[in-house]
């Protein structure tokens, strides 16, 4: 009998990266559950489109990379990035927009840069924004809640609008974001009773609050598994709720939307705990990754008061993608019995 | 005229960018100089000093001085891969693998008198480059284990044939675990001893 | 040297910041009491404490053979003090320490010294090293001990002695040399002493059980360390509160002294020497220091213990309390087990299943190593032996790519970012390892127990720790080397010229007499002298005629050559009837037997000279004299040229790597066999000169000769196999 040699420790915690992203994934149920509620089952065939498409990519790469295809599909990270996308895509898209978008973002995003850690960006927001900026047309027409236009569409309607070639446009609506944006005239008060997006839901929009909600659900959950740290998402958030307010004017005409239509309403819940959380592509130090969450935060509100697109989570996330390293650079923290903590590139000192 | 005006602002801006930048550049030049060894130093500080002539220099400095006049950086077998990266790193080159025509890679070894057997002829004292041998005419001699670079030079001259190149032992102290390996990560290819040289093996 | 004077230096410096620093958390906590702080990071591994604690502390029967080894500390190895086949008794010191790090090591037992050899230690490296193995009596005879009685009134420097003469060295896990520890040298003044009985590892028990059985023991080895450190203003025994038998009984041992027992919430690694001090007093050892330098020296509970023993009864450490646990025990408890019992016997005494085992761990889940040699002995530092089922640790399942999740640094106890760590460790970027403070790892494990991608961080850093301080050190070497190699060209290029100065000193000498004797050259003491030193000249040349007259050498070399050629035929005969694998070591010999052949020629030749010359006039050969001189400074002038023989050594070197080059292992081979005929030959001719000149080596000669000889027949065999294997 040969006995084992092998350098400590010798026990684990039983965390494997497997069951962290099994855990991601369960936790955005209540969100995506909201989503089908309100916007009809487009939101499912859209998640179920970029998983298959996402798993069949990591699997031929693997293969062309000459290394086993099971060991690695089974970390579920290629499912989790492909479930975040079809969770950000507009439903009843057409078929090959998810499909494109999973392939850019696990191909270009993820495997390009040497697979799962090496990513610098994240490869759902990646795949999300090749296809906002090809597409733009598709990308920008969402359909209205069910209530306001008398039902979502059918299933065999559904499999017409994503496989067929039947327009959309009889079901989509103005996202509350678009509407506010677009208000040039009147006080939000007011506007807040005119639109029925507003006068049947409740702070931000029907259904949209309620995906929120749901994802706020699902990220307190991941905090509480101590999968995420507190430290980005609030940062992300705060920052939001502080611009937000120092921008609602009163609710004036030129309002730029209450704090509570921007916490609620757009990504903004999904961005903060299944986004910027993403820990290949943010920061290492919590200091950092603070930082990281109250940038996302700034350009987030940045792009939705002042820019051109709907919403503003995949350009703030990558924008901050870009910074991350230097971040990390200046945010390590102190090691024990150094005086002061230093930066990485400070290497003479040694 | 009005062109003119319209011409020179931007010009003058840019011009004065320019300038500016350009002054402060130069300050910077000035002010934050790195001051290097010669290149030569540099070098050197990079051989393992076997002095062994191996790479056809008559000791570490002379090829220090050739490298630094352009010979190739693959020539040293003590100093092995790890020197000819440090190298490559240094002059901003290619690593290149050793050139086997002046050495394989070898265990670190040192010179071993077997002392019963040593007449005392004094001729290793005079072949080693470090004065690594102690011992005076027909008296025995010995090796200062922590000066012997294991540059071989002392063996062939000895008339007894007393002197062995014995492996360097690890101590238990100085034991330390491998890096372990990158497991299921690696593919064949990116395995690194299929990059060195095994034409010998052939 | 230099490097002690740099350290010394650093902790000057550091000595005022401490200094500073230790008066501002004095003032402090006198208005504060005790506050446990927090560290970062940190872990909860299942604690698994309750199989070992069930019941008291035993002991088992004493194994056969103790083996003991010679270095169970940091620091120098002891050197033996008996020989083999002597008796030992118990607590005998058998091993002086060498230096002042070191330990002394003492008998186990009484026995006798059967072996003193590399055996298995308990060492992740599963090396061997100096062991001395005792074949024990089973009278377990003690020898006699001396007690220090009084020691308060004794001597500082007597007590620590006796603490250095009982070999105790610091039992919690490093093993550093008490006595060295107690005796803090150019630091800041001690201003508080930690008693350690953490013990945060998981499953391991001793130190829990020996505070619950042996408090008082414990306590008064508490008050000799006191003692010694001067009556440091604080002492604080830290335990973690999940002991709470072993708190109570502290508790109650400590009553009526001035000692604090600590307690704080369980975590891993509490008991890390750093951690506990920032645990208890809030200060950081800085980095690269000791805890001296914030005025704090730390100890084990087991250390105190062994101290106590040491001072008031004398007795050496040859005997540590040992936890043994793991599923794959029947029995899981603490044991009292002598130093040097085989690791085998305590494991076969607790009813080891073999089945279920699959690693022997030396120490904890968190920071043991295993072994695999089962009769490594129980040293000094062993405080746990675990022997885990398949189920109860699994091996680790392949390591995933780092997900950056950041949980690693979360658990860093040294606020390291391991995440970076081990991708600069992947990439062996030594620079940026040491910019990330990979040096204040305590390779605790926190980050590889809670990697959610299994990636065996630690061992990373193990291996890049250990790459890094080899390269200092050749590097180090390397310097020296250089510095020695150039010392060494300034000497012989200053020899050198010395030479050249003497040679021209003579040169003019030489001329300006030659001068001299022109213009006296028709006197009359002139003619007398030329006369004589014709004399001298003429008897000079029959002495060397005498020695081997030119006639007999021709002789020689006569008879040389015919046996010569004598052979060659033989050997061109045998082999043109040897079969064809056979052919090969005969060419060999037969090329050899040509040589000697061409040789023998030349010696003839050279004979043959010799006797022509011999026949010249005595005048010929005192001109031929005259002229030697020059001869031997042209030598000279061309040694100078080639520098040194190490010069001339190069140059060799530099044609056998150019020969080499590009060769298959039979060319090198064949090469190999020439070089050492070629040497061979070489010794021969050096024989027979020293056996003609009655040389004192000619023994030496001889059986250089003959080996070399020997290593030629191997090589030729090794040829002769190679060539039938084609
Ligand atoms: S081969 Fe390397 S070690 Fe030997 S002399 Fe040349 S540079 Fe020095
Ligand atoms: S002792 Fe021999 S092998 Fe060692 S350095 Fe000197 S010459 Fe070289
Ligand atoms: S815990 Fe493991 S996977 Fe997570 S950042 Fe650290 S090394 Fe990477
Ligand atoms: S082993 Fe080193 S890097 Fe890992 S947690 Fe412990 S101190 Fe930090």
């Amino acid at each position: 009998m040969s006995l084992m040699r092998i350098t400590s420790p010798h026990a684990h915690s039983g965390q494997s990266t497997a069951k962290v992203m099994l855990q991601v994934a369960a936790a955005t149920v209540p969100g995506v559950l909201a989503l089908v509620v309100f916007f009809g089952p487009g939101v499912l065939v859209n998640i179920a489109l970029c998983v298959a498409t996402a798993l069949a990519c990591e699997a031929a790469v693997m293969k062309l990379r000459d290394r086993p295809v099971g060991f690695y599909l089974k970390d579920y990270s290629a499912l989790v990035t492909a479930l975040l996308l079809g969770i950000a895509l507009p439903p009843y898209c057409p078929w090959w927009i998810p499909v494109i978008g999973s392939v850019s973002a696990i191909l270009l995003a993820k495997q390009l840069y040497g697979g799962m850690g090496y990513n610098p960006f994240n490869p759902a927001m990646v795949g999300y924004v090749v296809l906002l900026i090809s597409f733009p047309v598709e990308m920008t027409r969402w359909v209205a809640p069910a209530e306001l236009i008398q039902g979502t569409p059918a299933l065999g309607e559904t499999f017409a609008l994503i496989f067929g070639n039947m327009n959309v446009d009889g079901f989509t609506r103005a996202t509350p974001l678009e509407i506010v944006r677009h208000n040039q005239s009147t006080i939000l008060a007011q506007l807040y009773e005119m639109e029925p997006m507003f006068n049947k839901g409740s702070i931000a929009g029907l259904g949209w609050e309620m995906a929120n909600f749901g994802f706020l659900l699902g990220g307190l959950f991941l905090l509480f598994r101590r999968l995420i740290t507190w430290h980005a998402p609030v940062a992300m958030l705060v920052t939001l709720t502080a611009l937000s307010v120092v921008f609602y004017d009163g609710g004036s005409s030129l309002s730029e939307g209450s704090p509570l239509l921007h916490l609620f309403s757009g990504a903004t819940m999904l961005g903060a705990f299944f986004i910027v959380t993403d820990p290949v592509s943010g920061c290492t130090s919590n200091k950092g990754r603070l930082i990281f969450g109250a940038g996302v935060g700034l350009l987030v509100f940045v792009i939705r008061a002042w820019g051109a697109y709907p919403d503003a989570v995949a350009f703030a996330v990558l924008l901050m993608n870009f910074a991350a390293p230097f971040i990390d650079n200046y945010t390590l923290p102190r090691t024990y019995g150094h005086k002061a903590a230093r930066k990485a590139t400070d290497l003479e000192e040694q | 005229m009005e062109w003119l005006s319209e011409v020179s602002t931007p010009l003058l801006i840019l011009g004065g960018m320019a300038l500016v930048f350009g002054a402060l550049l130069g300050f910077a030049a000035v002010r934050f100089r790195v001051e290097g060894d010669p290149i030569v130093e540099q070098i050197d500080a990079l051989l393992p000093q076997t002095q062994c002539g191996q790479c056809g220099h008559p000791g570490c400095r002379p090829y220090a001085e050739a490298i630094a006049n352009g010979e190739a950086i693959n020539r040293c077998p003590p100093g092995g891969q790890a020197t000819i990266n440090e190298l490559a790193n240094l002059l901003d080159v290619e690593p290149t693998p050793l050139d086997a025509e002046h050495g394989i890679e070898d265990v670190k070894k040192v010179a071993f008198i077997r002392e019963a057997e040593c007449i005392g002829c004094t001729k290793c004292i005079q072949a080693c480059p470090v004065d690594a041998i102690v011992g005076a005419a027909k008296q025995m001699h010995t090796v200062i284990v922590d000066e012997c670079t294991g540059c071989d030079l002392c063996v062939e001259p000895c008339p007894v044939d007393c002197i062995d190149m014995v492996p360097l032992e690890t101590s238990l102290q100085e034991w330390r675990p491998n890096k372990p390996s990158d497991g299921v990560q690696l593919i064949a290819s990116d395995r690194p001893e299929l990059h060195t040289d095994d034409r010998s093996a052939a | 040297m230099s490097q002690v004077n740099e350290r010394q230096s650093a902790s000057e410096r550091r000595a005022a910041r401490e200094a500073h620093l230790i008066a501002s958390e004095k003032a402090r906590d006198l208005s504060r009491e005790l506050k446990i702080n927090d560290f970062h990071g940190g872990v909860h591994p299942p604690e698994n404490k309750h199989q070992s604690t069930g019941e008291p502390i035993g002991s088992i029967p004493l194994a056969e053979d103790l083996i003991v080894p010679l270095n169970q500390h940091i620091g120098g190895t002891a050197i033996p003090l008996v020989k083999l086949g002597d008796m030992v008794l118990k607590g005998q010191k058998i091993a002086e320490a060498d230096g002042l790090v070191s330990c002394p090591v003492h008998a186990p037992s009484s026995g006798k010294v059967v072996a003193i050899e590399p055996m298995a230690v308990p060492h992740p490296s599963g090396m061997v090293a100096d062991c001395i193995q005792i074949r024990t009596d089973g009278r377990d005879e003690w020898c006699a001990l001396t007690p220090l009685a009084d020691y308060a009134n004794r001597d500082i420097d007597d007590v620590l002695e006796k603490i250095r003469d009982c070999g105790i060295a610091g039992m919690g896990g490093a093993g550093f040399p008490t006595a060295v520890k107690l005796n803090p040298r150019g630091g800041a003044e001690i201003d508080t002493l930690i008693i350690n009985g953490t013990e945060c590892e998981p499953y391991i028990t001793a130190d829990d059980m020996l505070m619950r059985e042996h408090a008082s023991e414990i306590i008064g080895g508490v008050e000799i360390l006191a003692h010694l450190l001067d009556q440091p203003e604080r002492v604080l025994i830290g335990i973690e509160d999940n002991k709470p038998e072993a708190i109570e009984a502290m508790k109650k041992a400590a009553e009526g002294t001035r000692f604090h027992v600590v307690t704080f919430p369980t975590k891993y690694p509490s008991g890390g020497e750093k951690q506990l001090i920032e645990i208890l007093t809030g200060r950081e050892v800085p980095n690269e220091g000791l805890p001296a330098n914030v005025g704090i020296v730390c100890q084990n509970v087991g250390t105190a213990r062994a101290v106590f023993r040491a001072v008031t009864l004398g007795e050496p450490l040859i005997s540590r309390i040992t936890t043994v646990v793991g599923e794959s025990l029947q029995r899981q408890r603490n044991i009292d087990v002598p130093l040097g019992t085989p690791i085998r016997h305590v494991l076969e005494q607790h009813g080891l299943d073999r089945k279920t085992l699959q690693r022997i761990i030396i120490g904890g889940p968190m920071m043991g190593y295993t072994i695999e040699d089962l009769s490594a002995p129980v040293v000094k530092t062993t405080n746990c032996i675990l022997a885990p089922s398949k189920q109860e640790l699994p091996a680790p399942p392949p390591a995933q790519a780092c997900i950056r999740c950041g949980l690693c640094a979360e658990a860093c106890p040294a606020s390291l970012l391991p995440q970076q760590l081990y991708w600069y460790a992947r990439a062996e970027d030594r620079e940026k390892l040491q910019a990330y403070n990979l040096f204040d790892c305590i390779e605790c494990g926190a980050c590889s127990y809670v990697c959610p991608s299994s990636i065996p961080l630690v061992q990373y850093y193990r291996a890049a720790k250990g790459d890094i301080r080899e390269a200092r050190q050749e590097k180090e070497k390397a310097d020296r080397a250089r510095e020695r190699f150039e010392y060494r060209k300034l000497r012989l290029e200053k020899a050198e010229q010395e030479k050249e100065a003497k040679r021209l000193a003579r040169k003019k000498a030489a001329e300006e007499a030659r001068k001299k004797r022109e213009q006296e050259a028709n006197s009359p003491e002139a003619q007398a002298a030329k006369q004589e030193s014709d004399v001298v000249a003429a008897a000079l040349a029959r002495v060397k005629a005498k020695q081997a007259t030119p006639e007999q050498q021709l002789a020689r070399a006569q008879r040389t050559l015919t046996s010569a050629e004598h052979r060659v035929e033989r050997m061109q005969k045998k082999l043109a009837d040897a079969e064809e694998a056979q052919k090969p070591p005969l060419e060999a010999q037969l090329k050899t037997a040509e040589l000697k052949l061409q040789e023998a020629r030349d010696r003839l030749a050279e004979a043959e000279k010799q006797a022509a010359a011999a026949d010249k006039t005595p005048e010929q050969k005192t001109v031929e004299s005259s002229a030697e001189p020059s001869i031997t400074e042209d030598k000279l002038t061309v040694a100078g040229a080639s520098s040194s023989a190490a010069g001339a050594a190069i140059e060799r070197a530099k044609a056998a790597a150019a020969a080499r080059a590009s060769m298959n292992p039979e060319e090198k081979l064949a090469q190999e066999i020439d070089a050492l005929k070629k040497r061979v030959e070489k010794a021969e001719a050096r024989l027979t000169k020293a056996r003609n000149e009655d040389d004192p080596n000619t023994g030496a000669f001889e059986t250089a000769l003959e080996k070399m000889q020997g290593k030629l027949q191997e090589k030729l065999a090794q040829q002769s196999q190679s060539g039938s294997q084609d």
